[in-house]
């Protein structure tokens, strides 16, 4: 069998040079063609570089402009030069300028050898397509492109959107199922010759004129008509962008490339010396050893097409600034915040921390001091514990917190007596988890011993606060998780509301046991209440807080340790 | 690739820093240099491929330098990719070691950009900032081997469509209690230049505006680099009681008192919550540069 190449060229025409040479020194006939719009000069030296191999054709130049049929038409034409002039020629590869063979020639015309009647070419149904940009797949057939995509985006945009609305259709050509594929295939010399021959072509030609970037559906649909044995796979590796553009391959890749199954990679980096010295230097064939991994090649593309197009949620930085309906108010983890039970339970920060396995800080909100767990000056990433600095930009403190945490659920104390500025985006954050006892905030002005009159105005203003704070939560954009508890509601049976949120934020602690944290004695309490009340007070977050005799029956809750789950 | 860059006194930073850009392709360096005393100007001067400008003119006057930049680039930049550093900036991206700068304006060409945006990282000692020894011909990094990962301040500043970053170990230490003064870190070094093109603030910002979009804002991340900060050297005592005296930094040198003051006094910068500098695929995964969908 002998294979012939068919080589489109554009740009960095040396390398086209040393790869036309390398095909052509291992016996295959090469016949290129140079877009019309390269450099008179480029192609000159181009002929002098390959003047002396005699199996080597070029074909007048043509233009071709991306997506259009110039690219098809110079296949066309160069594949028949091939035929005609290279009767020897069993097989046809089609090939870039820079489509670096990545295993021996040997190994692709043995491969070609055992499977004599085989065309290699993806060639799928419109149907069953997923990787074509812009949406556009069955529609590349049946609606007009006069413009150009890649110069007269809006116009193009407008028009096809113009076509929708009108509902414009254009006829298929009889006999004619639309299939997409890779532009770059490898056809039997029958199969070939049928396309080239067909009787319908002129019609065919006509109607692929005006349809969207015929190279990958022009071969691919008509062989499903000629074909006998079609492998819907291409023999040359190429991955795409999102945005549908070719990766380049590097001098780093030389690994990867060494584990891909294709024969051919596109495109190589006209400056990738390592690349082209390795595989194109005659002994370069000793390095072709590895076994074969492809899957880990098309997950390190598609991650990088997920790194661009999706980003990592929760990071904010130099080249990733979402907008709000983007993720902009979302952090990289979930975390949760506490409001009233460090004044319920003395020692509810340590609990936590034992019944979540997570960090636990205390107010990091506070006026005073950004308080760390384990009272850090500063904290992981080099967040900095001063309270003006945090101020300054407190969206970008929770979210470094949380980024600089990842793998350790954070939890932190916040409530009225702490600046508020944050709320608003602590409510809209999707991964916040917010607990609220309100009313709790009393607690410590009751503990301070104070009167009720002293501490009247400082009751009223934290209710104000907190009542803000609760209206917030309460609104219909809120995306955090929130659960809200009057504290007369909650002391009544804390055990569930406490189950409940290790529940939410740590749903594997089944197997955890532990102590429900020792409630504070709340006897007097509701006498302080009263007393904000005759002092002109309307303490209402508290919920209906049972006297002080109601209190000190005993309840079964309180009796017995339980078991949190 | 050219290579912009205005400089005082830096020859103990110059030989590497140049060594650093060679590497990564940049064919030729064009150097203003400010009435230097230090033998900046005979070192650059003996480069085969620097082009060098000498002014004694105020550099505050000058917007700090950038006027004499901008008449450079205007007239020497135009079609090319150009590079605009201080001395003490080392550029780092993804594959930077494996792939020349080429390979990064290519893919950035292909991707229909014609500007980079880098994040300023201020790399610091493990001790005092004015104990230890770097020679001109060392690596400063392996020196100042620590930085700040994760307290970096970023908020759109309307006008210009650009972002301001501030945060690192300078907002950390020196303008915790005021960080609407504490310097700006986002930088755009590597544009396609154009003659229309201008740097207004330092390499902050340029315009035309479009030029500052250098982040993504549907979710995804844009490639971008990193400027390693090498201003922690060791003989930093010394130049900060200097700046101090000509007071001819930023938009009010006064600020700045306070902020030498405490540099003069040689502090630790170091803490337990401070990272070691490992790489760009470190550097990666802190958030802190993004490869940006580039394999």
């Amino acid at each position: 069998m002998t294979l012939g190449v068919v080589m489109l060229c554009h740009t960095a025409l040396e390398r086209a040079a040393q790869l036309a040479r390398h095909w052509a020194e291992h016996g295959c006939p090469v016949v290129l063609h140079v877009d019309a719009r390269t450099p008179e000069a480029q192609v000159d030296r181009l002929h002098a570089a390959l003047k002396d191999l005699p199996d080597i054709r070029f074909i007048p130049r043509l233009p071709c402009e991306w997506g259009t049929f110039g690219m098809v038409q110079a296949t066309l034409d160069a594949s028949t030069r091939m035929l005609a002039d290279f009767p020897q020629v069993t097989h046809v590869l089609l090939a870039s300028g820079s489509c670096l063979p990545i295993k021996p020639v040997r190994a692709l015309q043995d491969h070609l050898a055992a499977h004599p009647t085989t065309d290699f070419i993806e060639s799928v149904t419109t149907a069953d397509v997923g990787w074509t940009i812009g949406g556009l797949n069955e529609e590349r057939f049946t609606l007009r492109f006069p413009f150009n995509w890649k110069r007269q985006r809006r116009l193009f945009d407008g028009y096809v959107n113009l076509q929708r609305a009108l509902g414009f259709r254009r006829e298929l050509p009889q006999g004619l199922t639309p299939h997409l594929g890779s532009q770059w295939w490898c056809l039997t010399r029958p199969t070939l010759q049928a396309i080239l021959t067909h009787p319908d072509r002129p019609r065919l030609d006509r109607y692929f004129r005006r349809v969207w970037i015929p190279d990958e559906s022009y071969f691919q649909s008509l062989v499903r008509q000629v074909s006998t044995r079609i492998e819907s796979r291409s023999l040359t590796l190429s991955k795409f962008d999102y945005q549908g553009r070719p990766y380049i391959f590097y001098d780093d890749h030389l690994h990867l490339l060494r584990q891909a199954d294709a024969f051919v990679a596109r495109k190589a980096w006209p400056q990738a010396d390592l690349l082209y010295r390795t595989f194109l230097t005659p002994d370069g064939d000793r390095a072709f050893a590895s076994e074969p991994s492809p899957g880990k090649i098309n997950r390190l593309f598609a991650k990088a097409v997920e790194r661009r197009v999706k980003g990592r949620p929760g990071l904010y930085m130099q080249s990733r600034f979402p907008n709000r309906a983007r993720g902009g108010t979302l952090s990289a983890a979930p975390y949760g915040v506490f409001s009233g039970f460090s004044a319920l339970f003395p020692d509810f920060q340590p609990w936590l921390s034992r019944a979540l396995d997570a960090r636990v800080h205390g107010h990091l909100f506070a006026f005073d001091r950004v308080q760390f767990a384990g009272d850090e000056p500063v904290f992981k990433g080099g967040l900095s514990d001063s309270p003006t600095l945090r101020d300054y930009n407190p969206r970008s403190f929770l979210a470094n917190l949380i980024w600089n945490t990842r793998g350790e659920t954070q939890c932190f104390q916040f409530g009225p007596e702490d600046e508020q500025a944050i709320a608003p985006t602590l409510a809209a954050d999707p991964n916040a988890s917010i607990f609220v006892i309100t009313g709790a905030f009393a607690i410590p002005l009751w503990q301070s011993g104070r009167s009720a009159a002293e501490v009247r105005a400082e009751a009223a203003r934290l209710q104000k606060v907190e009542s803000d704070f609760v209206h917030l939560l309460n609104r219909p954009e809120t995306k955090a998780r929130t659960r809200l508890w009057s504290l007369a509601e909650f002391i009544e049976n804390p055990t569930e509301p406490l189950e409940q949120l290790v529940d939410l934020l740590h749903p594997r602690a089944a197997h955890r046991v532990g102590a429900l944290p020792q409630l504070v004695n709340l006897t007097g309490f509701g006498s302080f209440l009263q007393d904000l009340r005759n002092q002109g007070m309307a303490p209402v977050l508290m919920g209906d807080f049972p006297s002080d005799a109601e209190l000190s029956q005993p309840s079964p809750p309180f009796a017995r340790p339980r078991v949190v789950r | 690739m050219l290579c912009f860059l205005c400089v005082r006194n830096e020859a103990a930073r110059l030989p590497h820093f140049l060594r650093h850009h060679r590497a990564l392709g940049v064919r030729h360096f064009l150097a203003v240099d400010n009435a230097s005393t230090d033998g900046t100007a005979a070192l650059l001067g003996d480069q085969p491929d620097v082009s060098l400008w000498r002014t004694d003119a105020s550099y505050k006057a000058s917007r700090f330098g950038m006027d004499w930049l901008t008449w450079l680039q205007m007239r020497h930049g135009h079609g090319h990719w150009c590079l605009t550093l201080d001395a003490d900036e080392l550029l780092i991206y993804p594959y930077w070691q494996t792939r020349p700068l080429a390979a990064l304006t290519d893919w950035l060409q292909d991707q229909g950009r014609d500007s980079f945006g880098a994040l300023t990282v201020d790399m610091y000692p493990e001790g005092p900032v004015s104990q230890g020894q770097v020679s001109p011909e060392d690596d400063p990094i392996a020196h100042l081997a620590w930085f700040d990962a994760g307290n970096y301040l970023v908020q759109v500043q309307p006008r210009m469509r650009n972002l301001w970053i501030q945060g690192g170990v300078r907002t950390r230490v020196f303008f915790a209690d005021r960080p609407r003064r504490a310097p700006t870190l986002n930088k755009i070094p590597l544009v396609r230049w154009n003659r229309r093109h201008a740097y207004v603030n330092s390499t902050h910002a340029l315009l035309p505006p479009r030029l500052n979009q250098v982040y993504a804002t549907d979710g995804g991340e844009l490639t971008s680099g990193v400027l390693l900060h090498t201003k922690f050297l060791p003989g930093i005592a010394e130049r900060s009681a200097e700046e101090k005296a000509r007071a001819q930094h930023f938009g009010n040198a006064e600020q700045y008192a306070a902020y030498y003051d405490h540099l003069v006094e040689s502090p630790v910068l170091h803490t337990r919550a401070s990272t070691r500098y490992t790489g760009w695929r470190q550097m990666e995964a802190l958030g802190l540069l993004s490869r940006g969908g580039w394999v």
